[in-house]
């Protein structure tokens, strides 16, 4: 039978859930790295036990820690080219924790500032990781979205990273600006079906595409609408909270805008809003079911100046027509009273039959449904605020 | 031998427990007592200064013999009294919330 393994990222540290295919009883390890923020873990699809994660701190700076034994034991995989793994004493060495951005003269365009929240121009900083993303078939190679936006790219297992360039060079990246919640690459989702193709979102800049696996890269923002910034349609600056594909059919994208639901048919050419019925189309999540790529979840919040459900009340929407036509899931979560957010990497879902579905929120509930969305029960509900949620299905 | 005594996350990070124990050559001074512990503790590379600029990181303060000595030259010799080990150097998380 198969085993489920969720991957929760905290303010606090990170927590293991694992079950068996039932998804009824839950075993809970943590906390990994206690009182550190982990903004993400994921594992890699080439080798499940291989699991990647984001140790950081605003004192401390950033922590690359791998696990090669399914989250039991971690280390640092870093160490400077050419020397030992490790110190005589066996301590791991630090260069795995070195993001440095590309300014050399060889990438055509070495930027050096982008646009402060006041639009003055701000010197790229390197703050943390908030996304990492594991080749699809070489358990090596893994991609990190980082904060002051920029992709890097690790081909020996977390022990050294490069930045792709071309993703800040190709012409915009001085335009760029933070949003609330920094200047973040928060989403990559690499392509199963055409490997050269990677496609990132970044707060506040938005959706981007390279055909030629990270080299040069194009903004995809056509037909987004964002009254917040002076032009509503410009080709950058749109607020891009998450994007999400189903792998069977990586033509279609789904995003969760600042505001606005989206859809693009056409790999990110262009989209169109797909909000609907649904309460409120401001959220941060959205994630598609693992076997129907029509059937897409988001979790509707507020405004943007008030980041809880609306009316007290916790709903995950679905959508079985790929947007427009949502349905309220409301079975086992908090219909009053309830006031946390659902941060946009705390969604993902398992690829069981019948397709699980987990969120994590602010208040520490970690929510799964093992049919879709139908009924719901927290299967963790006091961890620190979470941060992240990503799933493993284990043969 | 020098004591320096870590914030609790950097502790944690380096695998001790307590006040770490170094051997520092020639003058005791910040710059030679980090350099000595990032040569002994590799993890704690960029934790403590940036990788590249080797600055201190902005919510990081150092204290020697009760005296904050987090703007002095890192060159700047410390107090006998840490360089004996009679006391810690201190390196200290800016108290900032959380």
């Amino acid at each position: 039978m198969s085993n489920v393994r969720v991957l929760v990222g905290t303010r606090k540290g990170a927590f293991i859930l694992t079950s068996d295919g039932k998804r009824q009883k839950w075993d809970v390890s943590g906390p990994h790295f206690a009182g550190w923020e982990i903004y993400h873990l994921k594992g890699s699809a080439a080798d499940p036990n291989r699991i990647y994660a984001s140790q950081t701190s605003g004192w401390f700076g950033q922590i690359i820690q791998r696990s090669d034994d399914g989250g039991k034991t971690w280390f640092q995989p870093g160490t400077p080219a050419g020397t030992p793994v490790t110190t005589p004493e066996g301590m791991p060495m630090g260069e795995s924790n070195k993001f440095v951005y590309d300014t050399s003269a060889e990438t055509g365009k070495p930027l050096t500032t982008h646009q402060f929240y006041d639009g003055t121009p701000h010197p790229w900083e390197f703050k943390r990781v908030w996304h990492l993303e594991p080749s699809l078939d070489n358990r090596e190679t893994v991609y990190a979205g980082v904060e002051d936006a920029a992709l890097f790219r690790s081909n020996n297992g977390g022990q050294t990273w490069e930045e792709l360039p071309g993703l800040r060079g190709h012409g915009t990246g001085s335009q760029w600006q933070p949003g609330a919640g920094g200047m973040c690459l928060h989403s990559i989702i690499l392509d199963p079906r055409n490997r050269g193709r990677i496609f990132v979102a970044i707060s506040a800049a938005g959706a981007f595409r390279s055909d030629d696996a990270g080299a040069t890269w194009k903004p995809i923002n056509q037909g987004l609408h964002s009254q917040y910034i002076p032009d509503p349609t410009a080709e950058v600056g749109h607020c891009v909270h998450h994007i999400a594909m189903h792998p069977a059919k990586s033509d279609v994208l789904f995003m969760q805008k600042h505001w606005d639901v989206m859809r693009s048919n056409d790999a990110g050419e262009s989209w169109h809003e797909v909000s609907g019925n649904l309460p409120t189309d401001f959220g941060f999540v959205i994630d598609v079911h693992a076997h129907e790529p029509e059937t897409i979840y988001v979790v509707p919040i507020k405004s943007d100046s008030e980041h809880y459900p609306p009316d007290g009340q916790l709903r995950v929407y679905r959508s079985r027509t790929g947007g427009n036509e949502w349905e309220a899931l409301t079975n086992g979560l908090p219909q009053s009273n309830c006031y946390v957010n659902v941060l946009r990497d705390a969604m993902a879902v398992d690829s069981l039959d019948s397709c699980g579905v987990y969120f994590g929120t602010t208040g520490g509930q970690v929510y799964a449904s093992p049919d879709g969305g139908d009924t719901w029960a927290a299967i963790v509900r006091d961890l620190p605020p979470v941060l992240s949620v990503e799933v493993q299905t284990l043969k | 031998m020098i004591l320096v005594a870590l914030p609790a996350h950097l502790r944690a990070l380096a695998g001790v427990t307590g006040d770490v124990e170094l051997e520092v050559e020639g003058p005791v001074t910040r710059h030679s007592i980090l350099d000595a512990l990032e040569a002994r503790y590799p993890m704690l590379h960029g934790t403590i200064r940036d990788h590249v600029a080797r600055e201190r990181r902005p919510l990081l303060r150092f204290f020697a013999c009760g005296e904050d000595v987090t703007h002095e030259p890192a060159d700047a010799p410390l107090p006998q009294a840490i360089a004996s080990g009679e006391e810690p150097f201190y390196i200290i998380g800016a108290i900032a919330g959380g």
